[in-house]
């Protein structure tokens, strides 16, 4: 297990460093470099200055040997300055972690609570009306565009209620309830999207469980539908919508990119976003690679949950057994 | 596809899709019998409400909101199409090379694949999207009209095709162990031709699901780009960077940002729904949705 588990780490790390590169290689090839946008903010830099800048920066160097003094530096923990902010990138990057935490647990939880019961129940009645029903939105969820969704919230809440604040955060300090009810709308257009992928995966997952031999026993057996339903076959059905969970908590931090960006939320998502659209190229390199290992981890977790639920599955097999995305 | 008929869903949404292909086909024609421009700003008459002329009113200089979306229309299914297509192409040679070989050369390329497939694919599709094209030495693409046309394709065709990737590979694996592939190259057929002739016709059927699948998610991040000014860009008009227009006058007009997401959303859901329903028909055994 632990050898397993150092192994997946070993694996990681490479896939990190491997990124690491391709990200700086990409991110050398965005338009601009530091020295123009100084150029650009400074009218009095000449010709000479702006060679001599780009010697003293290291600029005339070629890419790869710039990628080895960035990579010796990230090793020992300097991941250098954030152009943006002025400050160094993992200071820009701790209090959005945070805000990200706060935007993404309250929808994760939304969409559990309405995306599993939802999912059993349609289960629980395969082509009855409300199975229809539920198919149905869930159906459309996942088929909407998730900026199309905020923006329809905007409308609606905002615009023409009234009810709702447009913006993920309060201007100037405010009260613990005040940040709630800013949270309301981006928290819950999350959620409605995940909701709808977590119904269908709980609904397909249960329909598989009850075709089990146990669940026919069960009943046999005099145990009531409910009681089989939740007593029986969930637990098998678990295991996978578990994994399905596992391998969204990567895409958690910056899969909420958009509803970030639409709601002016500070978190994760709208600093990657911000970065790369305000050429801040340090920090745009380390928070893509935050993602990266972050989506890696899910993945470990994943496999990692799979193994824990299911007795019936050794790690070698879960080795193999890659997302289903 | 008869079969695919006899489904009053499927039917449906097959033809959703077609009358939009039809409808953004004939864009140009439906242009000239309105007597229309769809490029035409006319401040004078911003945001109209529906009426004879403008059958969805106008946007915010003035322009017709319905012939708008209808050359969106051509550009975001345009997109989806290629794209889904290309990826596919891309995800079967690599599969069913990756399957029909083995062995190391069939290892590296699945880590490769499991690589791409734990990648975080939106933030990648932004810095992909934002290079510049002429530090790749393609200037003459950078400066023509319909470059993000291009980029936008070739972007999402190079991060969609592991999906088919893996499932090519499994079915190429099962294949090569059957009689009559081990025939073909018992009779002295080369590795190309047993691919082609022999392997790939049997392992189409997953793509053909998958791709339709594909058309529906690559619509979804063509809008999403676009949206955040780094897809289509203007004056070619996507659907999804209508809505970027329309949110600027959200408080004005709140109705210019309803049409164009709804528009995205019936596509996506009629290839979700079609995918979903080939995938029962072609395999009755599978019963896992896909996202």
């Amino acid at each position: 297990m632990i050898r397993y588990i150092a192994d997946r780490v070993l694996q990681g790390i490479v896939v990190v460093a491997v990124m690491s590169l391709v990200i700086y290689s990409l991110i050398g090839l965005m338009p601009g470099d530091p020295v123009e946008l100084m150029i650009a903010a400074n009218p009095r830099i000449d010709a000479e200055d702006a060679a001599r800048l780009r010697r003293v920066y290291g600029l005339d160097r070629p890419l790869l040997e710039r990628y080895a003094a960035w990579a010796s530096a990230a090793i020992q923990g300097d991941f250098g300055y954030s152009r943006g902010f002025s400050r160094p990138v993992l200071d820009v990057i701790g209090p959005r972690l945070a805000n990200t935490a706060a935007l993404m647990s309250g929808a994760f939880v939304l969409a559990l609570a309405i995306g599993l019961p939802a999912g059993i129940f349609a289960a629980a009645r395969p082509g009855s009306v409300p199975d229809t029903l539920i198919n149905l939105a869930s159906f459309l969820t996942i088929s909407m565009p998730t900026f199309w969704l905020a923006l329809m919230m905007i409308i609606v809440f905002a615009v023409l209620l009234g009810w709702l604040p447009a913006s993920g955060l309060p201007t100037g300090p405010a009260g613990f309830w005040e940040h709630v009810r800013h949270l309301i709308l981006p928290v819950v257009t999350l959620a409605i999207v995940e909701a709808g992928a977590y119904a269908r995966y709980m609904r397909a997952a249960m329909i598989e469980a009850l075709r089990n031999d146990f669940v026919r026993t069960a009943r046999a057996k005099g145990a009531s539908w409910t009681r089989t339903l939740l007593g029986h076959a969930l637990r098998n059905a678990m295991i996978p919508v578990v994994t399905i969970m596992a391998l969204s908590f990567g895409g958690l931090f910056s899969g909420a990119l958009i509803t970030e960006t639409m709601f002016a939320y500070p978190g994760m998502g709208k600093l990657i976003f911000d970065a790369v659209m305000g050429n801040d190229f340090n920090l745009a390199l380390v928070t893509l690679l935050f993602a990266t290992a972050l989506t890696l981890l899910g993945n470990l977790l994943a496999d990692l949950a799979y193994v824990a639920l299911d007795p019936r599955i050794s790690l070698g097999a879960g080795a193999e057994r890659g997302p289903a995305r | 596809m008869k079969k695919l008929l006899e489904r009053p869903l499927a039917a449906a949404a097959l033809a959703i899709l077609a009358i939009m292909v039809v409808l953004s086909l004939s864009a140009p024609l439906i242009e000239a019998a309105l007597g229309l421009d769809s490029n035409e700003a006319d401040l004078l008459q911003r945001h109209q409400p529906p009426s004879a002329e403008h059958i969805l009113g106008t946007d915010e200089i003035g322009r017709d909101v319905f012939l708008r979306l209808l050359y969106g229309g051509r550009v975001s299914l345009l997109v989806g199409f290629v794209a889904a297509v290309m990826a596919a192409a891309i995800g079967t040679a690599i599969g069913i090379v990756a399957g029909y070989f083995g062995g190391r050369f069939d290892a590296a390329l699945m880590r490769l694949t499991d690589g791409v497939i734990a990648l975080p694919l939106l933030p990648l599709l932004i810095v992909l999207a934002a290079i510049d094209l002429s530090k790749l030495g393609l200037t003459g693409l950078a400066q023509s009209e319909s470059a993000s046309l291009y980029r936008i394709i070739a972007i999402t065709a190079l991060v969609g095709w592991t999906t088919v990737a893996r499932l090519v590979r499994g079915t190429t694996l099962s294949l090569k162990s059957r009689d009559f592939v081990r025939a073909a190259i018992a009779m002295g057929a080369r590795p190309l031709r047993v691919m082609a002739v022999h392997i790939l016709p049997n392992a189409i059927s997953p793509v053909i699901v998958a791709t339709t699948l594909a058309v529906g998610q690559i619509i979804l991040f063509e809008s999403a780009l676009s949206f955040l000014g780094l897809g289509i860009q203007p004056p070619l008009p996507s659907w999804g960077n209508m809505l970027t227009n329309a949110q600027e006058v959200i408080w004005t007009a709140p109705f210019l940002a309803v049409y164009p997401g709804v528009l995205i959303l019936l596509t996506v859901a009629s290839c979700n729904l079609l995918g979903d329903t080939l995938q029962e028909i072609l395999d009755p055994r599978a019963r896992k949705p896909k996202r």
